[in-house]
């Protein structure tokens, strides 16, 4: 905790301004009372005057300096909130916790009633609180106070659901923790954050509404006054004194800035992605590149280099080349580079990484311009790791499966869908017409890898890129979607680019296999080589030694092997 | 108002709520229309039984309060047999709740009006500005969201990601009858294009909007841009940059339809919450709605117009909430699973 | 159904070398003859609302062995797992734990059986509280009232020796460790007890090759130094053949064959084992024509 106030990243511009307001205004409460009270309370018979030197804000009817009653008014303002914000806070992390620690139907009825509170306007509630009670300081304080409990009781519930099932908890529970235990030691710590984050939030909303009690003249009553009791006395002379507004409007406005903004910032800084840096690529200007006649590779890879700006290289000068109709194998652990390689050979790099090559063309395309969008769509193909995310849930398989063919190649709709029709029952997808119906979610992740497949050979691509396609897989789904590739591969001659951490998998796929360690090619071995054995890199052997391999002694029976 | 915490409630998972009681049910939708009927159902029991705690609970006698200033004690005991406050609590519970069944929540201590009637003749001014509000909300922050969260992926245009987030800021926590106030000077008491006060004219109707409506579109088009930058993040955004789709294509097939269950979500939450802001909005522009009827009649103390209010207030936002689930659902059928804050 | 699914796993051979000792002392000790499992299942059916996930499953895991439990997503398994150490509820069926009914128990009975199975969660990121060192994460294991790491200092020093990590990794926090020592860290913590079963939940599968091959080799060589058995849930024939002792093969919610690895891998008797053998990469019957 102490190290991040003292780190550069903490202190953005959103948090040095909020904190300094804030800072301000405390400061302002603990003078202004004791030095300004005088001019701030005594009536005085210079009433109703406009802003001048002496009363830079003007003075109310009963000659009062405006100015001093709004800086005056801060102490009760920041303790009335204050107040109010913890008792929503106290009590809703006890609620929500004691919600979480309750058994299963007493939770799920709490947490309807408490749907149904939150669902109710807080400031309404806070009303029938204050009609209950006598208007004043305290009432208005504890009605705010108490409105604001279900909000927050209900995060405190629904992050502890959250934490609870963590895998953490869930062992601490086995280990026969109790559960009041549970909640401080593993639950409070980890969602304490978040609830000091939405704390902020809570007082910027105590003070808006603790105001709008007084301002409505059902908070604090005369002779004390709030900001909103302030404005509540401008009201009457809107026009003849406007003036009058200003202060206590300026005030609220800067207590709540101040607030909102240091949420904002703890917010930021909580979330890893609000730190991630754009970086605008220079591209090169042509957009296609002269081909040698000597040079008949498909793919031509030079020196390339992929890096965060500014921070560090991760691809590290990679070359290589794959022939028409090749399958190449990128294989490595995680961190070595080979996705990154992949997508930038793919036109598809990550937007806050730098690409930069001698040579990078696919075809004549130079892949470090910006090629013709459809020439792209239609010559490369790919295919990702995970079936269960690269679909759009919302959208029908159908109308997914033939975006290319409808956007690039001009089709119809009804074209497009026999065409995908014929190409999904290729790939073995049993009724296709009804699958293009489904959505997403309806069918099996063998069979969403297996449509993707099919959506990447309509165009008759001359690539196809394929970003640990069976990793997410059974291996009985991975044996056929393999094998698809295979057949693929036989009867199109697509050349393939195929990225993976299993050098079992590319043996029985790829003709070449290149070895990737930390963003460096350190092994190119045919499928040949890799079959004997027949490797020289020391990673290359340890790799080979690490994977696991199935020792059957004699195979097995074939009478009953499958034929699928 | 209390939008910002209803946002943050709602963007986690919920405990599982939604789920009992459905492995008997065949069609997703009667599972669903039943648990929306018993929330409305339960919803309608709370309100019921907090309205009617409000007049024991007051301190002082409301036989006292209801005959007036300088009542003899003989006039207040009639007043207390007349209004049924002499019978025991669980009677007085009885008699209300077949009340309100009835539509028939009493008289107004102070008028001696029926309090139905004077909720209906309040109600219209309310609905007026309240839809009209919620309407130019969807319209503006929706766009403005977007488009802000695509200028500033993956970190571009850091200096608009600033800008929006320091207005937004700014806009939001300047509370809503302080934007009013100012407005009443600057467009009504300075510029004179509007009038201050009252529903006279079509004109008047554009001050208390725009106060209504400049919180929800900084908080909405912040939920906005941040479901965008989320959705932007998204497997299936690459795969559309991976065919190649082009801009406009992507982001009306590809992010757009993925933004609209969490945002409606919220929005209907906030913009249930706006009927609290309405309530001191209509105290600024002496707008005769039903947020200046409970204020009057709580400075009144006039119990019965109280409990009224409060109960149809409670009842629209229980509505607005269940809307959004039913165009939820008609929206995209997987949203009848759970409960509308399951987001 | 098969021959090999319908006889005790304990009946088909001569008691593996095994984890450990128990499965030698099991038979003189009190609870004599009638507790050679660790723990083992009858008719054990669970149901998600209408889903029926584990259908009439019978099983048991010999006392001190390994025991691997493979088949695909959805199959079950995990399910399995989570059942045995109480995560799920069975709808019915008898899970008994050292020779007792583990449905039947109730209150401090139950919390005591319950520290008698232990589970190591699949991803190490998030199987270790963020905020706690490790010395009072695995104190905790030890005392769940307590869980002061200074009492223990030994114990937990002697704990970290066997999962081969410093001493010094007490006292520092999770963030500070690789996937696979975390995954060590899961492991020390479930064996500190000395439980008569761990279930290891694909706790190799979230791991890079070489690191996989780490805990595979840890595994191998606390054979014979450690009473616990195991159920090693995996979706890779490769490691349970190096890890286990004995497996067992899952389908569609029920276990469909179950033997010693030697006997399943060279003679499958059930259609799906036998599609699974020919599916890795690799082996004899795999191809891709």
């Amino acid at each position: 905790m102490t190290s991040r106030f003292r780190s550069k990243e903490f202190w953005t511009p959103a948090m040095i301004t909020g904190g300094g307001l804030l800072m301000a205004l405390i400061l302002i409460a603990i003078i202004a009372p004791s030095t300004m009270k005088q001019a701030a309370e005594q009536l005085t018979p210079h009433a109703a005057l406009g802003p001048s030197a002496e009363h830079w804000l003007g003075t109310d009817d009963f000659g009062r300096d405006l100015l001093a009653r709004a800086l005056v008014a801060t102490r009760l303002t920041l303790l009335m909130t204050a107040g109010a914000a913890a008792i929503s806070v106290v009590s809703g992390v006890v609620i929500g916790l004691a919600i979480w620690l309750s058994g299963r139907r007493v939770r799920e009825i709490a947490l309807r009633i408490l749907e149904t509170a939150v669902a109710y306007p807080s400031l309404i509630f806070a009303l029938v609180i204050a009609a209950v009670l006598e208007p004043g300081v305290s009432s208005a304080v504890i009605a705010i106070g108490i409105a604001g409990i279900p909000g927050f009781a209900r995060i405190t519930a629904n992050l502890a659901s959250a934490v609870s099932s963590s895998d953490y908890v869930v062992t601490a529970r086995l280990l026969g923790v109790s559960p009041v235990r549970i909640a401080a030691r593993h639950m409070l710590p980890n969602m304490a954050e978040p609830l000091l984050i939405l704390s902020a939030t809570v007082f910027a909303l105590s003070l808006v509404e603790i105001s709008a009690l007084s301002f409505i003249g059902l908070g604090v009553q005369s002779p004390e006054y709030d900001f909103g009791r302030l404005l509540n006395d401008s009201l009457g002379a809107l026009y003849t004194q406007p003036v009058e507004a200003v202060g206590p409007s300026v005030m609220i406005a800067l207590t709540g800035l101040s607030v909102m903004l240091i949420g904002d910032a703890l917010a930021a800084h909580a979330d890893p992605r609000a730190k991630r840096s754009f970086f605008r690529r220079v591209l090169d200007r042509n957009r296609t590149v002269p081909l040698a006649e000597s040079d008949t590779a498909l793919v031509r890879v030079k020196n390339l280099r992929v890096s965060i700006p500014g921070r560090q290289e991760l691809v590290k000068g990679v070359s290589f080349s794959i022939n028409p109709g090749e399958v190449v194998a990128l294989v490595g652990e995680s961190g070595s580079g080979k996705s990154l390689t992949a997508m930038a050979v793919a036109g598809l790099p990550s937007e806050d990484l730098a690409v930069d090559a001698d040579l990078l063309r696919v075809g004549d395309m130079n892949m470090l311009a910006a090629p013709d969008q459809s020439r792209l769509a239609k010559e490369i193909s790919i295919v990702y790791q995970d079936p269960g995310t690269t679909f759009n849930p919302s959208l029908r398989m159908g109308s997914q499966l033939t975006e290319v063919l409808r956007t690039h190649l001009g089709m119809g709709r009804a074209e497009a869908r026999e065409v995908i029709v014929n190409a999904l029952a290729s790939v073995n997808i049993t009724q296709p017409a009804h699958r293009l119906r489904q959505h997403p979610h309806e069918l099996s992740g063998g069979m969403r890898q297996r449509a993707m497949i099919a959506a990447s050979i309509v165009t008759s691509p001359k690539l196809i890129v394929a970003d640990e396609p069976t990793t997410a897989l059974d291996v009985t789904v991975q044996a056929e979607v393999l094998r698809q590739f295979r057949r693929i591969h036989r009867e199109q001659g697509t050349a393939m680019l195929f990225i993976s951490h299993d050098l079992a998998v590319v043996e029985a796929l790829c003709d070449t296999i290149l070895v990737m360690k930390s963003g460096e090619i350190v092994e190119r071995l045919t499928a040949a080589e890799l079959a004997a054995r027949k490797v020289t890199h020391s990673y290359t052997k340890a790799l080979l030694a690490a994977i696991p391999t199935l020792e059957l002694g004699s195979a097995p029976a074939t009478s009953g092997a499958p034929t699928s | 108002m209390t939008s910002s915490i209803v946002v943050e409630a709602s963007r986690t998972p919920g405990v599982g709520a939604g789920s009992a009681g459905g492995r008997f049910i065949r069609h997703p939708w009667v599972g669903f229309v039943l648990r929306r009927l018993g929330g409305l159902v339960l919803s309608f029991v709370v309100l019921t039984v907090v309205t009617f705690l409000i007049v024991p609970l007051i301190p002082g006698d409301p036989a006292v309060i209801a005959a007036g200033d300088g009542a003899s004690p003989a006039q207040v005991a009639s007043v207390r047999a007349e209004l049924g406050l002499d019978l025991p609590v669980l009677t007085q519970f009885v008699n209300y709740v077949s009340g309100v069944l009835r539509l028939d929540m009493g008289n107004s201590f102070v008028s001696g009006e029926s309090v139905s009637t004077l909720i209906f003749t309040r109600f219209p001014f309310t609905a007026e500005i309240a839809l009209l509000a919620i309407v130019l909300v969807l319209l503006l922050s929706v766009p403005l969201g977007m488009i802000v969260a695509i200028l500033t992926r993956g970190g571009r245009n850091k200096w608009l990601d600033n800008i929006f987030n320091f207005l937004t800021s700014l806009i939001y926590s300047v509370p809503q009858y302080v934007v009013a106030t100012l407005l009443v000077v600057v467009f009504a008491v300075t510029l004179r294009w509007f009038p201050a006060a009252g529903a006279t004219t079509l004109s008047s109707l554009v001050l208390p909007t725009a106060a209504l409506m400049l919180g929800p579109v900084c908080v909405i088009s912040r939920i906005v841009r941040r479901e965008t930058a989320v959705v932007l993040n998204k497997d299936y955004i690459r795969t559309a940059r991976g065919w190649r789709l082009g801009a406009l294509r992507t982001n009306l097939r590809y992010v757009l339809p993925n933004l609209v269950t969490t945002t409606l979500t919220l929005s209907g939450l906030i913009l249930a919450a706006q009927l609290g802001g309405a309530v001191v909005i209509e105290t600024v522009f002496a707008w005769p709605g039903l947020g200046q009827g409970i204020v009057n009649a709580i400075l009144q103390r006039d119990y019965p117009v109280i409990r009224g209010i409060i109960l149809i207030l409670g009842l629209l936002a229980t509505l607005i909430i269940t809307m959004v689930d039913l165009i939820l659902a008609i929206i995209d059928p997987r949203n009848l699973g759970g409960t509308s804050s399951d987001v | 159904m098969n021959a090999n699914a319908q006889i005790p796993p304990a009946v088909l051979g001569p008691q593996p070398a095994g984890l450990g000792r128990r499965a030698a002392l099991a038979a003189g000790k009190a609870e004599g003859p009638a507790a050679p499992h660790a723990a083992s299942v009858t008719n054990l059916n669970v149901r998600f609302g209408a889903a029926h996930v584990l259908k009439d499953v019978i099983m048991a895991v010999p006392a001190g062995t390994v025991v691997g439990l493979v088949g695909e997503s959805g199959s079950g398994k995990s399910t399995l797992g989570k059942t045995l150490v109480g995560i799920n509820k069975p709808a019915s069926g008898e899970i008994t734990i050292g020779g007792e009914d583990f449905t039947r128990m109730h209150g401090k009975r139950r919390r005591q059986m319950r520290r008698e199975v232990q589970y190591i969660p699949q991803d190490p990121y998030s199987s270790l509280s963020p905020r706690r060192t490790t010395g009072q994460t695995l104190a905790e294991a030890l005392d769940p009232h307590g869980a002061n790491p200074m009492e223990h200092r030994e114990v937990i020093a002697a704990a970290l020796e066997r999962v081969k990590l410093d001493p010094s990794a007490a006292e520092k926090y999770p963030h500070e460790f690789s996937g696979g020592q975390r995954q060590r860290i899961a492991i020390a913590r479930a064996l500190m007890l000395e439980p008569r079963l761990v279930i290891a939940d694909e706790i190799t599968s979230a791991l890079d090759v070489s690191v996989q091959a780490d805990i595979i080799r840890l595994l191998q060589g606390m054979r014979g130094k450690v009473d616990s058995a195991m159920l090693f849930i995996s979706h890779n024939l490769a490691v349970v053949q190096q890890v286990c002792d004995e497996v067992m093969v899952m389908y569609q919610g029920r276990i469909v064959e179950q033997g010693l690895i030697e006997s399943v891998y060279r003679n499958p008797q059930h259609d799906y084992t036998k599609k699974l053998l020919a599916s890795v990469p690799g082996s004899p019957a795999f191809t891709l024509d």
